[in-house]
């Protein structure tokens, strides 16, 4: 596919458009572009996806059957067709902007929130050959990404010059500040166990069988890093930041449209960002879970999709199940339970890495 | 090696251009389609119906600066154990007793803001 595209579009338009010097710089450029695009895409159509998912699984728990009304093609399709309907719809709203806003920072802050939670899949492995930017610092660049996502909700809710948006993002900014130590905790420890940055390498580090994936040896681990990522993204139950009976919608409350959209993009692209690096992390990626077995034992990419689709749904089924954290709550776990539990944990695992426990660090 | 980072770079761009592109695409599109038509009321910022009461850059509680200073520290911490933990089983058990009297001392650091009512939100 790639090699078509390579052959018989990139490599005859660059030699016509570009003098023969920084050809190649072209090819690799409008390759890498091409990569791009066959990423985005697919996240995309999952985010949209997503938003159909969520309202049906909630339905369905909730005993109701979700939007059925928007088909495709004039056949019902049980929705199908609903999520096209509301993006359609949300391009087509007016974006208006309040007059006590700080007309540049208030657009610039939806661009902030969706550049970092979409330029982070860079470094995301698909299978073993897979993946777009093999770097070994790629857990690092995941952690410097995801943090600058609290860059816009913060700009947004200060720029809306209104008091819901800028108590959201006050909310929703010491929220996402607390569990991202966490949550860089739990990574740590992964890093203790794999012994490399790359991402590649730590699903190579779970080769063997289901219990040689990190979950075991890092079981606290698991949950706080999970825990934390809900409560990164703002998801129910820790939705406070927007908890829409005391402050409407918090920090987007003034946006409307494609501005809404692109918030709302970030927020599901990061929630699908999660899902990834929680199996990838800690649920061997794209390795079988049963190795060894023919044809199913197999690695694909798949299985990785199979993992993070599972996480996803625990995304729906927790806001479809908890009552939503008090803020003093949500505070109180991020500091007082999940720190020091990653810290002894750390030095657990640190333990178990040095004395060599088999079967996982011999 | 450095050419690994290129792809990264690119994403970033792209990023960064599907967002001026969708909020240009919804300003314009969104003007044309959705019959904009500015007046006052519609122009101030949203406040349940009533009209704003004061400015909206209000004081607000200290404690989310605690917050923000306690993070800047413990994500220091979390920097510092990035590189050791990738490089723990070349450094061995000298390295590892050193990161134990580091988080030693954080630790005390840590009973210490927790003794002092610094994590408490009431």
């Amino acid at each position: 596919m790639m090699d078509l595209l390579r052959n018989f579009i990139i490599f005859p338009v660059t030699e016509i458009l570009f003098p023969s010097s920084i050809q190649p710089y072209a090819v690799l450029t409008l390759e890498t572009l091409a990569k791009i695009i066959a990423i985005i895409i697919p996240v995309m159509i999952t985010v949209l996806y997503l938003t159909f998912a969520e309202r049906k699984v909630i339905g369905y728990i909730q005993a109701r059957i979700g939007p059925n009304r928007v088909g495709l093609f004039g056949f019902r399709l049980w929705g199908f067709g609903q999520p096209i309907a509301d993006a359609v719809k949300l391009v087509l709203k007016e974006i208006v902007i309040p007059s006590g806003a700080n007309k540049t920072l208030f657009i610039m802050a939806p661009i902030l929130s969706i550049a970092p939670s979409l330029a982070a899949w860079a470094v995301i492995p698909f299978n073993d050959v897979m993946v777009l930017a093999n770097i070994n610092a790629g857990l690092l660049y995941i952690l410097a990404l995801t943090s600058l996502s609290v860059y816009g909700i913060i700009i947004a809710g200060w720029a809306s010059n209104s008091k819901y948006a800028f108590l959201g993002a006050m909310r929703s900014a010491a929220q996402i500040v607390a569990y991202e130590i966490a949550m860089g905790f739990a990574l740590v420890g992964v890093l203790i166990a794999a012994g490399s940055l790359n991402l590649g390498d730590i699903i190579q580090a779970q080769n063997g069988s289901v219990f040689h994936w990190f979950w075991l040896p890092l079981l606290p681990l698991v949950g706080v890093y999970f825990i934390s990522g809900v409560a990164e993204t703002n998801r129910a139950p820790f939705d406070v930041a927007e908890g829409e009976s005391e402050i409407v919608a918090g920090f987007h409350v003034e946006y409307g449209g494609l501005a809404f959209s692109v918030f709302f993009l970030a927020e599901y692209a990061n929630m699908i960002l999660i899902s990834m690096l929680t199996s990838i992390m800690f649920f061997g990626g794209w390795l079988s879970p049963f190795q060894g077995i023919p044809v199913l034992g197999a690695s694909s990419m798949f299985w990785l999709f199979a993992k993070a689709s599972f996480f996803l749904f625990m995304f729906l089924w927790f806001r479809a199940t908890f009552p939503r954290y008090r803020y003093d709550q949500i505070m109180r776990l991020g500091w007082k339970v999940f720190i020091p539990i990653t810290i002894v944990w750390l030095v657990v695992a640190a333990i178990l890495v040095v004395t060599g426990i088999p079967p996982w660090f011999d | 090696m450095l050419e690994n980072y290129f792809p990264v770079l690119v994403f970033i761009l792209v990023g960064l251009a599907i967002g001026v592109v969708m909020l240009a695409l919804g300003l314009v599109l969104g003007r044309i389609m959705g019959h904009a038509r500015a007046d006052s009321e519609k122009q101030s910022p949203y406040e349940c119906g009533f009209e704003a009461f004061e400015d909206a850059r209000m004081k607000f509680d200290v404690r989310y600066y605690l917050v923000a200073i306690l993070f800047i520290i413990f994500d220091l911490e979390i920097a510092f154990l990035f590189p050791w933990a990738v490089a723990l089983e070349k450094i061995g058990m000298a390295g590892f007793w050193a990161m134990m009297i580091f988080l030693a001392v954080l630790v005390v650091g840590f009973i210490y803001e927790w003794r002092k009512g610094a994590l408490e939100w009431e």
